[in-house]
């Protein structure tokens, strides 16, 4: 089999940390974000935290949650990294994964040796109908919002086109629920680690037909981090380190009905192209991949976007089991958004903490066998924000 | 361009005039929401789409229509408008839907 060129790596990751997952009632956003940060920093004893992070860059989606903007700096405070420069960055669910690029950014350049990459969101806090709300604000106020359109309602326009085109089924989506729950049972950060069947799926009550409430992801509290370095630079900290060796991104029109096609997502399939010609590697030279499954037609229509398999087609891979634990391609061995759990500002960097346990043999039940190469897919909103990372075992 | 707007995003030319658009249009997409933000609570389940109008621009839309299992991607709908604002906050402005072609 070829193996890819060895492109020069553009950062290094040389720890992760991620918070318990779920309904943390009493528990601050800056909380979670220290609980990550602390897990991040007990995997690389000879870094001095305070002393060593020179930046940090913290997605975060929305302030309505907990009434609290500005929140970089309390988190940085909270993780004891202060007086480092921390900046916010928000991209709706894309938010961390633009910051983990940010972060990239400031190591290849040159500026900073060592920076600390994460995000945050505390959800549960809010009612459900508010939590819909607020995460609305992510799409078009005078034409979307004003328009009733909440997210699920957003996604389920481009699974309407995608039933109606392709032929995709309810059941294909629902088996993205099913496989994406039994990975989360597996894994010990989880919101909801149990098990869903087909039937529990599909006779869950609907919220924006086609999609049922075991179509969507999480309300979720939680947080993620990782801590980046150069690639020289890696090994006096850490054995367990990993290679980013691809990043993307790429924006589309913010409102729906001014794209042409709603059967793709055209700002993730630029920024992969973007991420995969980075790395020098292809579709088929990934190991293990975590994508933004925010609702069951999304991770159908990233598999699609993504190459892992022909437009119209991500309903049958699903299907076919090709992304279960052991398929060809495992996709969301964490369980995903749809059963880890979304909280949105921690998605981007929550998936790559999941890589970064697989490709470092760390992944416990859910270890893929001999992962090299893997990818992580982020979308912001309806997709208008696409981020794509693609990472490399040392 | 929906929405109207002083630039063309695609040519960033700003000789740009209003357009008199016929009142129909064809669905391009649909969903029926049945979980909403607290302002839509009062006409929970409702269904929104997209509008392909004559001319070939898109527009969002809400969907009025009594029998909601009618709708189907390609029919044809005509626009309405609404001059009464809504009692909660917002949506406030004169606004547009869209319904069947009687």
């Amino acid at each position: 089999m070829r193996r890819p060129r060895r492109v020069k790596p553009l950062a290094t990751i040389i720890s992760a940390g991620l918070s318990k997952f779920g309904r943390r009632e009493g528990v601050y956003a800056r909380e979670l974000f220290a609980e990550a940060a602390l897990e991040a920093f007990h995997r690389v004893e000879d870094l001095d935290p305070g002393k060593d992070i020179k930046a940090a860059f913290i997605g975060q989606m929305s302030e309505a949650y907990e009434h609290q903007a500005h929140d970089a700096p309390i988190a940085a405070s909270w993780a004891g990294i202060l007086p480092a420069p921390a900046t916010r960055i928000e991209n709706a669910c894309a938010s961390s994964g633009s910051a983990l690029r940010c972060g990239i950014m400031a190591i290849k350049s040159g500026l900073y040796d060592i920076v600390l990459v994460g995000g945050v969101e505390k959800m549960t806090n809010q009612p459900t109908p508010e939590v819909t709300g607020i995460l609305a604000t992510a799409s078009d106020y005078p034409f979307e919002q004003w328009n009733g359109m909440t997210f699920p309602g957003l996604f389920a326009l481009m699974a309407t086109v995608h039933m109606h085109e392709y032929g995709t089924t309810e059941e294909q989506m629902a088996a993205v629920a099913v496989k994406n729950h039994k990975n989360g049972a597996l894994n010990p950060k989880a919101h909801m680690q149990k098990e869903v069947t087909m039937d529990e799926v599909m006779r869950s009550r609907t919220v924006a037909w086609p999609l049922k409430l075991y179509d969507c992801s999480l309300i979720t509290d939680g947080a993620s981090c990782l801590i980046l370095t150069s690639p020289k630079l890696a090994k006096k900290f850490s054995d367990n380190y990993v290679h980013i060796i691809g990043s993307g991104q790429s924006q589309d029109t913010f409102c729906l009905h001014e794209r042409d096609s709603l059967t793709t997502i055209n700002a993730a399939k630029q920024a992969a192209q973007e991420a995969y010609k980075m790395a020098d590697v292809k579709a088929k030279d990934i190991d293990v991949a975590e994508v933004h499954d925010c609702f069951t037609i999304a991770e159908i229509i990233a598999c699609e976007d993504l190459g892992f398999c022909r437009p119209g087609q991500g309903g049958k891979f699903v299907e076919s089991g090709a992304s279960n634990i052991g398929g060809t391609i495992p996709i969301n061995t964490s369980g995903g958004l749809k059963s880890k759990g979304h909280p949105v500002g921690a998605t981007g960097t929550a998936q790559v903490h999941e890589l970064y346990l697989q490709l470092t043999g760390q992944a416990d039940r859910r270890q893929v066998a001999d992962a090299e190469i893997a990818l992580a897919h982020n979308l912001g909103g309806s997709g208008a924000t696409g981020v794509v990372h693609i990472l490399r075992s040392a | 361009m929906v929405p109207p707007r002083a630039i063309c995003p695609k040519c960033r030319s700003s000789r740009v005039e209003w357009v008199q658009l016929s009142t129909q249009g064809k669905l391009v997409t649909y969903t029926i929401v049945h979980v909403s933000p607290p302002q839509f609570k009062h006409m929970t389940p409702y269904a929104v789409g997209i509008v392909e109008m004559e001319e070939g621009v898109k527009l969002p839309s809400i969907i009025r229509t009594s029998r909601l299992e009618s709708l189907k991607i390609g029919m044809e709908l005509e626009v309405d408008f609404s001059p009464k604002s809504q009692e909660t906050s917002w949506p406030h402005w004169p606004r547009y839907f869209f319904k069947e072609t009687e």
